[in-house]
C-alpha cells in the first residue's frame, strides 16, 4: 500500500492508523504473556516439588547484581516514558536524548548479565554433564570470587538441603534450567528491544517524530515496558527464594 | 449381553457395561445423524431451485427452536457423561482384595511377575473371576498396557506407578497391546493374556517352581541393605516397625495421615525425606540409584507379607485409631 | 437479466509483473496466493507419506517399509498436514484474500506483517524439510517425552525449530485478522452485519493468539532438553513427562478448533448462497463460534484420561468436553434449518457443503465416544481416534477448504472451472473418503492400536478397505488441483458475481483491482439478504423496496 507522508494507504485517517497499531501491539504483548507463561508454569510446579533445590540454587545468585539490574531496568523504563513524552510534546532533541539513555541502560543490563552468566559457567552451574552445585564448596581455590565465609555459609546450607533432598544436584539442575531458560528468553527480548531502540534513535535524529505522529516511539515504549515487567517477575522468582534468613 | 458383530469378545467385568454405554451413545448419534441427513435430503428435494432467478423465503430464525436444540443435546450429553463417569471411577478404584501382578514395560517388551515370583515375558496368566490388579512401571519411555477384550487400558509412565484392575469373566486367550507409541517396535510390543480356571492357574503358578519368590527375595534384600538395623520388628529401633503397616494409615510428623500403599512404600525407599513418620527423625538414607525397580517391587512384596505380623504398641508408625483396630 | 460477464483489464494479478512484484508484494490477495502455493506443496508431501502408509498397511506384516521408516512416515504425515497444511490453509489462503474484501477495506491492518508471516512460514518449512530428509522424524507429531527428548534417534531438533518458527506465522496472521476486523470495517459494516466467515476467523484468531505461544515455549523447552540437557520433562532428572503433555495439549487441542472454525465459516457462506436464503439463527451461529473458541481452551486433558492423573481432573475435563460439543451441534442444526424454504442449487461448492454436513456430523458425533470416560478407556489410542479426527479434519476442514476454493475461485482468478468435472470430483472425494475412514472406526473398537506398522491378521479386511478408499480419495484430490489451475488460464470469464452471492467481495470485479474497491462501499444491508438486493438481478417478490444502491462515489479514498 502506498504511503502519503505518515499515512499508510490502507488507512483513512492517522487516528485510525494509530488505534490499529496500538491494538496490534497490545495483542502481541498478550501472546508474549502466554509464551512466558508456559515456562513460568514449569518453574512453579518444579519449585513446589523441589523447594530445597530451588532455594539452594537461588542462593548462589548475587542479590547485589540482581537488585542493581532491577534498578537499571526500572530507570530505563522511566527514560523510555520520557522519550514518548518528549515526542508527544514536540521536544524533538529530547527524544533522542532519552532514547540514548534507554539504550545505554539496556547495555548496562547486558553487561551485568554477562558477568553473572560468566560466573555460572565458571562455577559449574550450567545444566549438563559438568553440573555440580557443590563445585565451589568442594573446590574453594577454583572459585576465588567467593569469600571464605560465604563458602562456609554455602556449605552449611547445601548440606542441610542435601539432607532434605538426597538428589539435590539433579533437582538443582532443574532450577538452573529455569534460570537460564527464563533469563535467556528475557535477554533475547531485550536484544530485540535494543535493536528497535536503535532504529527509533536513527529516525528521531532525522526529526521524524512529532506530536502529530509518534506511533513507533509509543509502540516500542509499550514493548520495552513489557520486557521490564517480565524482569520484575523474574527477579523475585529466581533471586529471592528462601532469602529471609 | 451379546455384543454386536463389530465388538471384541466380552471377557471382563467392565466389558458388558462399556459395550452397553457404547451402544447407547451409538444409538443417540444415529438418531441425530439419521434425522439430520434425512432432513437435508428432504430439503434438497423439496426446495430444489425451480427457476434461474428464484430466491428463498425470508425466515431468519426461531428462538424457541434454538433453545430446544441447545438443551436437548446438552441433556443427552450430561447423561452420557454420567454413565461414563461411573464406569471410569470404578475402573480407577481397585477393590481391596486384588491379586497383584507387577508389570514392567521397556522398549520393546513386557516383564510380568506373578505373586509367587513366577516371571513371564509378554504373557500374562490370570485366574477367572478373581480381581486382578496390575502395577505398571516403565524403565524408559511412556508405554501403555491394553487388553481390548477386557476394555481396559492404562499408560505406563516412567518415574511413577500406575495401576490397572479388572476381573476376567471368560476363559480364553486374548491379545494385549502396547498402546502408547514408544519407538521402533511399538507395534510388536504385545502378547497374550490367558484366563484360566482357578485350579489350573494354581497348578500353572507352582509349575517349574517359579523364579525366586519376590517375598523371600525382598526379605533377603531387607537384611542385605541393612533395613533391619533400624526397622526392628518389635518397635525398639530408630525407625518404625513395619509389621502390619501395609495398607494401614500412617501418622506423619505434620499431623496428616497417609495410606501405606505400594506408592508410599516406593517413595519411602527412594525419597525417604518426603514423608516423615510422627515421632521419628528424618535419618533414613535414600536408596535411589542403589536398587532397581524390580528390587523395590520385591521389598514391597516382603513388607506386604508383614501385614499379619503383630504390631508393637510402641514403635509403630500406624495412626492410633487404626492401630487400635489392628 | 444481468450483463455479460466482464473480465477487468487491470486487476491485482497483472497490475505489476515479475517475480519481485510477487515476492515483495504487500497485497493481501497476492499473499493469499503465495500461501496457496506453499500449503498445496505440503499437502502433496503429507499426502505422499499417507499413500506409503496405506500401501504398507494392506498386509498385516507390511512388506513396503521397515518399522523405523513407517514410524517416520506417520510422524511426518502428521507434522506436514497439521502444521503446514491444515492450520494455515483456510485462514492464510482464503482469509487473507477475502477478509479485507468482505469488510470493505483496502487491505489488512498490517500488510507488511502479512508478507512477513509468509516468509516466517517458509523459513520454518525449510527447517522441517531439512529434518525430513536428514534422518526424518519418528516421535509422532505429538513429540511425547522422554521418547522425543532422550530416546529418539531421529532429527528432532531441526523439526522442533521449524515448527516453532512456523508458529509465529500463525500468530502474526491471527494478530492481523483480529486488529483488522476491529479497526478496518467500512462505514455501516457493524459487527452484526459481518459475514459468518469473518466471525469464525475472528474466533480462530483469538485461539491462534492465545494458544500458539504455549506450543512455542513447549517445543522450545523440549528442544533445549534434547540439545542442552534441561530436565523439565525427564524423569531421570526429576522432571515430569506428563507436564510436557499438559503444555503440549493446552495448544494442540485449541489447534483443532483453528482447523475447523474457518471451515465452518466457509459453510456458513455456502449454504445461504446456494439456498438463496438468510442463514438461520445468525446470532446463534456467531455466538456458537465464540463459544467453541473459549470452551475449546478448557478441555485439553481429555487427551490424557489414561495417564494416571487425578480422577477428579478426568471428570471435570470430560464434562467440559461434552459442553464443547453443544455449540457445534447448534451450528449443524442452523445450517440444516437454513435449507428449509430455500431455493437450492447443486453447484459444486454446495456439494462440498453437503459433504461437509454429513462428514462433520459423523466426525463430531464420534467425538462423544472419546470424551465419554467409560468408552475412552477402550478406544483411546486406537484407530477409532484416527478415524474421528480424519472425519473432522479431512471430512470437515478440507471439504470446507475445497468448497471455499471453488466458490471464490471465480473471484480470485476471474474465470470459472468446468462444472461437471468439479461435481464429479466432489462426489469421488466423498465416496473415497468414507471408504478410507469408516472401516477405521470398526478397527478401533475391535482393538487395533494406532501407530502400528504391523497388526494381527484378523484386522486385515478393514485395512484393505481403507487402502482401497485412499486410492479413490487421491483421485478426488488430484482432479481439482489440475482443473483449477487450468481454469485460471482458460476457464470461461466469470464476471463480478456469477452465483450471485451477497457478500461485499462480490461487489467488485473478478479479479479485483489491487485496491479492492474503486469506490469504498457503504453498507446498509443485512448479510445474506437476497430480498433487499435488486442489484443481484433475481426474482425478488414484488413490493419490496430495494435498500441497496451503490453509495455515491467517495472518490478513491
Amino acid at each position: 500500500m502506498h504511503r502519503t507522508g505518515e499515512l499508510y494507504g490502507q488507512f483513512k485517517t492517522l487516528e485510525q492508523q494509530k488505534d490499529t497499531a496500538t491494538l496490534g501491539m497490545w495483542i502481541f504483548l498478550v501472546t508474549e504473556v502466554m509464551f512466558f507463561g508456559g515456562i513460568m508454569l514449569a518453574y512453579t510446579l518444579n519449585r513446589h516439588v523441589y523447594f530445597h533445590a530451588f532455594a539452594a540454587g537461588s542462593n548462589t545468585l548475587s542479590l547485589q547484581l540482581g537488585g542493581f539490574n532491577t534498578v537499571v531496568l526500572l530507570a530505563s523504563s522511566f527514560t523510555m516514558a520520557m522519550a514518548v513524552w518528549s515526542a508527544q510534546t514536540g521536544k524533538k532533541q529530547l527524544i533522542s536524548v532519552f532514547l540514548t539513555l534507554t539504550i545505554l541502560l539496556g547495555f548496562v543490563f547486558f553487561g551485568v548479565k554477562y558477568v553473572e552468566y560468566g560466573q555460572k559457567f565458571h562455577h559449574h552451574l550450567v545444566p549438563g554433564k559438568s553440573f555440580d552445585i557443590f563445585y565451589c564448596v568442594d573446590n574453594p581455590t577454583k572459585c576465588e570470587d567467593v569469600s571464605a565465609e560465604e563458602l562456609t555459609t554455602e556449605r552449611e546450607e547445601l548440606e542441610k538441603a542435601r539432607a532434605a533432598d538426597p538428589d539435590l544436584n539433579a533437582h538443582a539442575q532443574l532450577y538452573y534450567s529455569a534460570y537460564f531458560g527464563m533469563t535467556g528468553l528475557h535477554a533475547l527480548h531485550m536484544v530485540i528491544g535494543a535493536g528497535l531502540l536503535l532504529w527509533l534513535l536513527k529516525n528521531s535524529l532525522a526529526g521524524l517524530y512529532s506530536p502529530r505522529w509518534n506511533t513507533p516511539v509509543d509502540m516500542v515504549g509499550l514493548y520495552w515496558h513489557f520486557v521490564d515487567i517480565v524482569w520484575i517477575y523474574l527477579f523475585p522468582l529466581l533471586y529471592l527464594i528462601d532469602r529471609h534468613k | 449381553m451379546q455384543p454386536l458383530p463389530f465388538f471384541p469378545v466380552e471377557a471382563s467385568n467392565f466389558a458388558g457395561n462399556v459395550d452397553s454405554l457404547f451402544t447407547f451413545i451409538l444409538l443417540t448419534c444415529l438418531f441425530f445423524a439419521v434425522t439430520v441427513t434425512l432432513l437435508v435430503i428432504f430439503a434438497a428435494f423439496k426446495y430444489k431451485r425451480k427457476g434461474v432467478g428464484e430466491v428463498g423465503s425470508t425466515v431468519e430464525g426461531n428462538t424457541p427452536m434454538e433453545i430446544g436444540w441447545t438443551l436437548l443435546p446438552l441433556l443427552l450429553a450430561i447423561g452420557m457423561f454420567a454413565w461414563g463417569a461411573v464406569i471410569y471411577v470404578n475402573f480407577r478404584t481397585p477393590p481391596k482384595d486384588t491379586l497383584d501382578i507387577y508389570v514392567i514395560g521397556k522398549q520393546w517388551m513386557w516383564k510380568l511377575q506373578q505373586p509367587n515370583g513366577r516371571k513371564e515375558i509378554n504373557e500374562l496368566h490370570v485366574p477367572i473371576n478373581r480381581n486382578i490388579k496390575l502395577i505398571l512401571g516403565s524403565e524408559d519411555v511412556i508405554h501403555d498396557f491394553y487388553v481390548p477384550a477386557f476394555r481396559v487400558k492404562m499408560d505406563v509412565v516412567p518415574g511413577r506407578y500406575n495401576t490397572l484392575w479388572f476381573q476376567p469373566t471368560k476363559i480364553g486367550k486374548y491379545h494385549f497391546f502396547c498402546s502408547q507409541y514408544c519407538g521402533t517396535n511399538h507395534a510388536i510390543m504385545g502378547g497374550w493374556v490367558t484366563v484360566m480356571d482357578p485350579a489350573e492357574y494354581a497348578a500353572w503358578l507352582s509349575d517349574e517352581g517359579g523364579d525366586v519368590n519376590p517375598v523371600s527375595a525382598g526379605e533377603k534384600l531387607f537384611t542385605q541393605l541393612a533395613c533391619a538395623t533400624c526397622h526392628i520388628a518389635n518397635g525398639t529401633g530408630r525407625a518404625p516397625s513395619l509389621n502390619g503397616v501395609f495398607a494401614a494409615k500412617v501418622l506423619l510428623a505434620d499431623g496428616s495421615t497417609v495410606t501405606a500403599d505400594e506408592s508410599y512404600i516406593r517413595e519411602s525407599i527412594l525419597q525417604p525425606k518426603a514423608k516423615i513418620v510422627a515421632g521419628y527423625q528424618p535419618v533414613m538414607p535414600t536408596f535411589q540409584g542403589l536398587v532397581t525397580e524390580e528390587q523395590v517391587q520385591n521389598l514391597t512384596a516382603y513388607i506386604k507379607s508383614l501385614q499379619g505380623q503383630p504390631v508393637p504398641t510402641k514403635g509403630s508408625g500406624i495412626a492410633p485409631a487404626a492401630a487400635g483396630k489392628k | 437479466m444481468r450483463a455479460e460477464p466482464h473480465y477487468p483489464e487491470k486487476n491485482y494479478l497483472n497490475e505489476t509483473y515479475g517475480i519481485r512484484s510477487w515476492l515483495l508484494t504487500t497485497d493481501h490477495k497476492r499473499i493469499g496466493l503465495l500461501y496457496l502455493a506453499s500449503v498445496t506443496f505440503f499437502f502433496f508431501i503429507g499426502g505422499f507419506f499417507a499413500m506409503l502408509i496405506r500401501l504398507h498397511l494392506m498386509t498385516p506384516s507390511g512388506y513396503i517399509l521397515t518399522p523405523d521408516t513407517y514410524n517416520r512416515m506417520f510422524t511426518m504425515h502428521g507434522v506436514a498436514m497439521i502444521f503446514f497444511f491444515l492450520i494455515p490453509s483456510i485462514p492464510a489462503v482464503l482469509g487473507n484474500f477475502l477478509i479485507p474484501l468482505m469488510i470493505g477495506a483496502k487491505d489488512l491492518a498490517f500488510p507488511k506483517i502479512n508478507l512477513l508471516s509468509w516468509y516466517v512460514y517458509v523459513v520454518g518449512a525449510a527447517f522441517t524439510l531439512y529434518s525430513m530428509v536428514n534422518g526424518g522424524l519418528d516421535t509422532g507429531w505429538t513429540f511425547y517425552t522422554p521418547l522425543s527428548t532422550v530416546y529418539s534417534n531421529s532429527a528432532v531438533a531441526p523439526a522442533v525449530v521449524g515448527i516453532f518458527i512456523t508458529g509465529f506465522s500463525s500468530i502474526l496472521t491471527g494478530l492481523n485478522f483480529l486488529v483488522t476486523i476491529h479497526t478496518m470495517r467500512a462505514p455501516g459494516m457493524s459487527w452484526f452485519r459481518l459475514p459468518l466467515f469473518v466471525w469464525t476467523h475472528y474466533a480462530t484468531a483469538v485461539v491462534m493468539i492465545l494458544g500458539t505461544p504455549v506450543v512455542a515455549i513447549t517445543l522450545a523447552l523440549a528442544g533445549m532438553e534434547r540439545l542442552f540437557g534441561l530436565g523439565f520433562f525427564n524423569p531421570a532428572m526429576g522432571g515430569d513427562p506428563i507436564l510436557f503433555q499438559h503444555l503440549f495439549w493446552f495448544y494442540s487441542h485449541p489447534a483443532v478448533y483453528i482447523m475447523i472454525l474457518p471451515s465452518m465459516g466457509v459453510i456458513s457462506e455456502l449454504i445461504p448462497t446456494f439456498a438463496r436464503k438468510k442463514l438461520f439463527g445468525y446470532s446463534f451461529v456467531a455466538a456458537a463460534s465464540l463459544a467453541i473458541a473459549v470452551i475449546g481452551f478448557l478441555v485439553w486433558t481429555h487427551h490424557m484420561f489414561l495417564t494416571g492423573q487425578s480422577t477428579y481432573a478426568a471428570l471435570a475435563f470430560s464434562f467440559l468436553t461434552f459442553l464443547v460439543a453443544v455449540p457445534s451441534a447448534v451450528k449443524v442444526f442452523n445450517w440444516t434449518a437454513t435449507l428449509f424454504g430455500g431455493s437450492i442449487s447443486f453447484d459444486t461448492p454446495m456439494l462440498y457443503a453437503f459433504g461437509f454436513l454429513g462428514l462433520f456430523l459423523i466426525g463430531g458425533l464420534t467425538g462423544l465416544f472419546l470424551g465419554c470416560l467409560g468408552t475412552d478407556i477402550h478406544i483411546h489410542d486406537t484407530y477409532f481416534v484416527v478415524a474421528h479426527f480424519h472425519y473432522i479434519m479431512v471430512g470437515g476442514a478440507v471439504m470446507g477448504y475445497l468448497g471455499g476454493l471453488h466458490f471464490w475461485w471465480p473471484k480470485m482468478v476471474g474465470r470459472m472451472y468446468p462444472e461437471w468435472l468439479a461435481r464429479a470430483a466432489a462426489i469421488i472425494l466423498f465416496v473415497g473418503f468414507n471408504l478410507t475412514f469408516f472401516p477405521q472406526f470398526i478397527l478401533g473398537y475391535l482393538g487395533m492400536p494406532r501407530r502400528y506398522h504391523t497388526y494381527p491378521p484378523e484386522f486385515q479386511i478393514y485395512n484393505v478397505m481403507s487402502t482401497a478408499g485412499a486410492s479413490i480419495l487421491a483421485v478426488g484430490y488430484l482432479l481439482p488441483m489440475i482443473y483449477l489451475v487450468w481454469a485460471a488460464f482458460y476457464g470461461k470469464v466469470a464476471g463480478d458475481n456469477p452465483w450471485p452471492a451477497t457478500g461485499l467481495e462480490w461487489l467488485t470485479t473478478s479479479p479485483p483491482p489491487t485496491e479492492n474497491f474503486h469506490v469504498t462501499p457503504e453498507v446498509t444491508w443485512e448479510p445474506y439478504d437476497f430480498h433487499n438486493r435488486p442489484d443481484l438481478g433475481l426474482d425478488v417478490p414484488a413490493g419490496k423496496p430495494g435498500k441497496l444502491s451503490p453509495s455515491p462515489a467517495h472518490g478513491d479514498d
